[in-house]
């Protein structure tokens, strides 16, 4: 096993990610990115929600929190306040994230708060066997849709702009070396963070949606992620079913915890 | 310095919680509980505390608890629909045996009812309000300076036994401004919670051989690194579906509250062991029963007073006791009899069990529990 | 004093009638009384009826709230109408002159004095009635003494609105 994986995985693999899911390479390749830019593990916080993606902090090395379903922000909130010298990362789904703590989420870019959340989208909701989320394109299908999924999806990167967070990307499981520095430049960057990552989940999406076999539903990922660049320059009728992937959004602004820190200064008769 | 003030229940409330040595609060704003957020959102930040002012009462639960992962002590406050929404949470916080404390000052209910009004709804919501297999801690104070001693009760009891703790009040005593005097040099007892001492391979966070159930909790940063979850776990912290374990996680974590009810509960008796007529009270309305009492006394009647101060864990033993060989008993409270069923539950059947109940918004009085004791006289 | 005084104060949102049973509590409390106050909450902050309650007494209050008053004070006509049948037999009734209340309930001892007009008029201010009163109650019921009031009164009052708080008070007692 490689070293990074050593150092940031416990010893408690197999994991319990189905074959063909995209979650071991997210996992995979948020260790790489902590390799690289040489985090402690006792420096780094990891907490999540409830899903299959939520199921990450179980195997990652660090102080680890699996929260509640739609809730890990909040929870990170409070750490990150008590501990600011700490690295906080959020992992979180489609669902969990958009769906029940779609207000936890644009309250957390509002506040722009100093911590990484990477959303793994697989556009379903996995663990419970493939229902439809906020997520998923309309027309595709999930066993709550199984006549066509009628909803407009989000999308999740645009509310994190909307919301006020500061550095939104989107990466997907198959340019993994671009997704580990998108994770570096998102962690790097000081606030709030958003990593979108199109991921995969071929038994109960890509079945559903005849995108049969994990290595069909890779090849549908990378046919429809489109650099950000190349986007720029594609019309809306060639964008179509497509997503751009790349850093899609980028500022400076206050950032949270100096905010609260500033405010105690001045109370106590500081800065 | 402690000199004499008139002060509010919900200001002492937050004093209280400031004393106990809470630097961190997270809260959603809500009649008739908000000024103990005004309280935290004016003193904490003076004090280096944080405060927070989360998007709802659910973001409040969760940012208590991460505070309370990190090692500070940190509550919240809230009334009967905020209070619903935090079962998800407080339920999380007992499977995960993490301190937290959870102020609700009750108003009437279901829904949003009369906000601005009082009421002890709440009470069998704070024992069962989340789903599942846990206990709980919760104390109902009755007059200011109780409220002030109880919350850093609170907070100690959360510490001790790793685990959430809610504390009752009513519209009533929160609104209520009364005589506020701390003896001098008062310092009031501070319990933490027991950190591990093993090393970081070896620590179990929800190891099994302590005598009273309560693992040591090593907080985010200490050097321990290990993995918490709402999901049934072993000892390590990881998930587990093996009924033996499940079953010893599952009944250590409520046996360390139930088992220890002798060292949790707290009463205030007025003539209990020498009466016919028990009534029993608590909160607010506790005030109300011990002048009825008064009042019969003086006029001869045999009856007497016990209050709770803490609801749960229900002292099984103790009530059982006390309502012994008694002629009747009544129990009073803003509610429809929430606390009344305990009762029934240990007291003889042969006993008679006067349920006094009020849920329009209007406080009992004095004379509403003569009329009632009058009744099974 | 007699040992215990029931006290509703009340009148209309925005008045200050809640601030005055406050700082009267303090005050009782400064004298080394016993004292409880409370109020009745509406949803508004600003034009409902509004009633604050004071429980002054030596001996423990356990009860809160008031049901008889031994003293009422009215400052709007809604107030009056809504509150001065649970007055007690003997009791003391303050009624704000202006607010157009001719009746005279019997069995009770009844002062009209003019608290808004003399704000308004001294002061500048309808908001100072409720300091005005506190004047009026305190030298017809003689309720805690002035130093007492004067603690109280600096207690809740921040430094800028202090003095001119303190001289409503004062011209309140003058009206008696």
């Amino acid at each position: 096993m490689k070293a990074c994986y050593e150092k940031y995985f416990r010893d408690n693999l197999p994991h319990i990610f189905c074959p063909g899911c995209g979650n071991g390479i997210v996992m995979g390749a948020w260790a790489r990115a902590m390799d690289e830019m040489g985090l402690e593990n006792n420096d780094c916080v990891a907490i999540s929600g409830i899903g299959c993606s939520s199921r990450i902090t179980t195997y990652i090395d660090l102080y680890t929190l699996h929260t509640a379903h739609g809730r890990a922000l909040p929870f990170a909130i409070g750490v990150k306040m008590c501990k600011p010298d700490m690295h906080v990362f959020v992992f979180s789904g489609d669902g969990d994230c958009a769906a029940i703590g779609g207000n936890h989420f644009i309250h957390a870019c509002r506040r722009n708060i100093d911590m990484t959340l990477i959303v793994i989208n697989n556009s379903i909701y996995g663990m419970t066997g493939g229902q439809y989320s906020p997520l998923t394109p309309t027309g595709h299908f999930a066993t709550t849709a199984p006549y066509g999924n009628i909803d407009p999806a989000f999308d999740i990167c645009k509310i994190a702009e909307a919301s006020g967070a500061t550095f939104v990307a989107r990466g997907d499981i198959y340019n993994i070396r671009q997704m580990i520095d998108l994770i570096k430049e998102g962690h790097n960057h000081k606030g709030f963070s958003v990593i979108e990552v199109v991921s995969s989940c071929p038994i109960s999406y890509g079945r559903r949606n005849k995108i049969n076999g994990a290595p069909a539903l890779l090849r549908y990922i990378k046919d429809h992620s489109v650099p950000v660049a190349n986007a720029a320059k594609m019309s809306a009728e060639e964008m179509k079913g497509k997503w751009p992937v790349g850093v899609l959004y980028k500022t400076e602004a206050k950032e949270y915890v100096e905010a609260y820190q500033e405010l105690v200064a001045r109370l106590q008769g500081g800065s | 310095m402690n000199k004499v003030r008139l002060v509010q229940g919900n200001e002492a409330c937050a004093m209280g919680a400031i004393a106990a040595g809470s630097t961190f609060y997270a809260g959603y704003p809500i009649t008739p509980s908000t000024e103990i957020a005004e309280y935290m959102a004016r003193e904490l930040p003076k004090i280096g505390g944080i405060f927070l002012q989360m998007e709802d009462e659910i973001a409040s639960m969760g940012a208590i608890i991460g505070a309370s992962c990190t090692g500070v002590k940190a509550f919240t406050a809230t009334s009967g629909p905020g209070f619903s929404l935090m079962q998800e949470l407080i339920g999380y916080a007992a499977m995960t045996e993490i301190p937290c404390v959870i102020v609700d000052v009750q108003r009437p209910g279901p829904s949003t009812a009369l906000p601005t009004l009082s009421s002890q709804g709440d009470v069998q919501q704070a024992r069962w309000g989340c789903h599942g297999f846990h206990s709980i801690i919760a104390i109902a104070p009755s007059s200011i300076m109780e409220i002030y001693y109880q919350i850093i009760n609170a907070f100690n009891l959360a510490e001790k036994y790793r685990t959430p703790v809610i504390f009752l009040m009513d519209e009533e005593i929160g609104h209520l401004r009364e005589r506020f005097e701390l003896p001098e040099d008062y310092q009031p007892e501070i319990i933490n919670r027991k950190k591990p001492e093993s090393d970081l391979e070896v620590y179990l966070p929800y190891i099994n051989d302590e005598s009273n159930g309560v693992p040591p909790m090593a907080n985010f940063g200490d050097g321990y690194r290990y993995h918490i979850s709402g999901l049934t776990h072993n000892e390590k912290g990881f998930y587990s579906s093996v009924p033996s374990v499940v079953d010893t996680e599952i009944r250590r974590m409520v046996g360390k509250i139930e088992d220890n009810v002798d060292d949790i509960a707290q009463f205030e008796e007025a003539y209990a062991d020498d009466c016919d007529i028990l009534v029993i009270a608590y909160g607010s309305v506790a005030r109300s029963a011990q002048q009825a009492v008064e009042e019969m006394r003086a006029e001869g009647i045999s009856v007497g007073l016990l209050r709770p101060i803490v609801l749960w864990p229900f002292a099984t033993d103790y009530f059982t006791k006390a309502c012994m060989g008694k002629k009747a008993v009544v129990v009073a409270e803003m509610n429809l009899g929430q606390y009344a069923r305990e009762i029934r539950r240990i007291v003889h059947t042969d006993t008679p069990l006067k349920s006094l109940t009020r849920v329009d918004g209007e406080f009992i009085y004095p004379i509403d529990v003569i009329n009632a004791v009058k009744e099974v006289l | 004093m007699t040992d215990k005084w029931d006290i509703l104060l009340s009148g209309t949102g925005g008045q200050g009638v809640i601030k005055a049973s406050v700082i009267l509590a303090e005050a009782a409390l400064i004298d080394g009384h016993n004292a409880v106050q409370s109020q009745v909450y509406g949803p508004e902050s600003r034009g409902s009826a509004t009633r604050a309650e004071v429980k002054i007494s030596d001996s423990k209050i356990l009860m809160p709230k008031v049901i008889t008053p031994n003293l009422l004070l009215c400052m709007s006509k809604q107030a009056f109408k809504k509150y001065a049948s649970n007055i007690i037999e003997g009791g003391i009734l303050i009624l704000d002159g202006d607010i157009g209340v001719n009746e005279e309930p019997s069995g009770v001892e009844v002062y009209r004095k003019p608290i808004t007009t003399i704000a308004r008029e001294n002061m500048g201010n309808d908001l100072y009635a409720n300091t005005v009163a506190l004047g009026v109650i305190n030298k017809i019921a003689s309720l805690v003494s002035d130093d007492a009031m004067i603690e109280s009164l600096e207690r809740n009052f921040s430094a800028r609105l202090l003095v001119a708080n303190t001289l409503a008070y004062r011209l309140g007692l003058e009206a008696v």
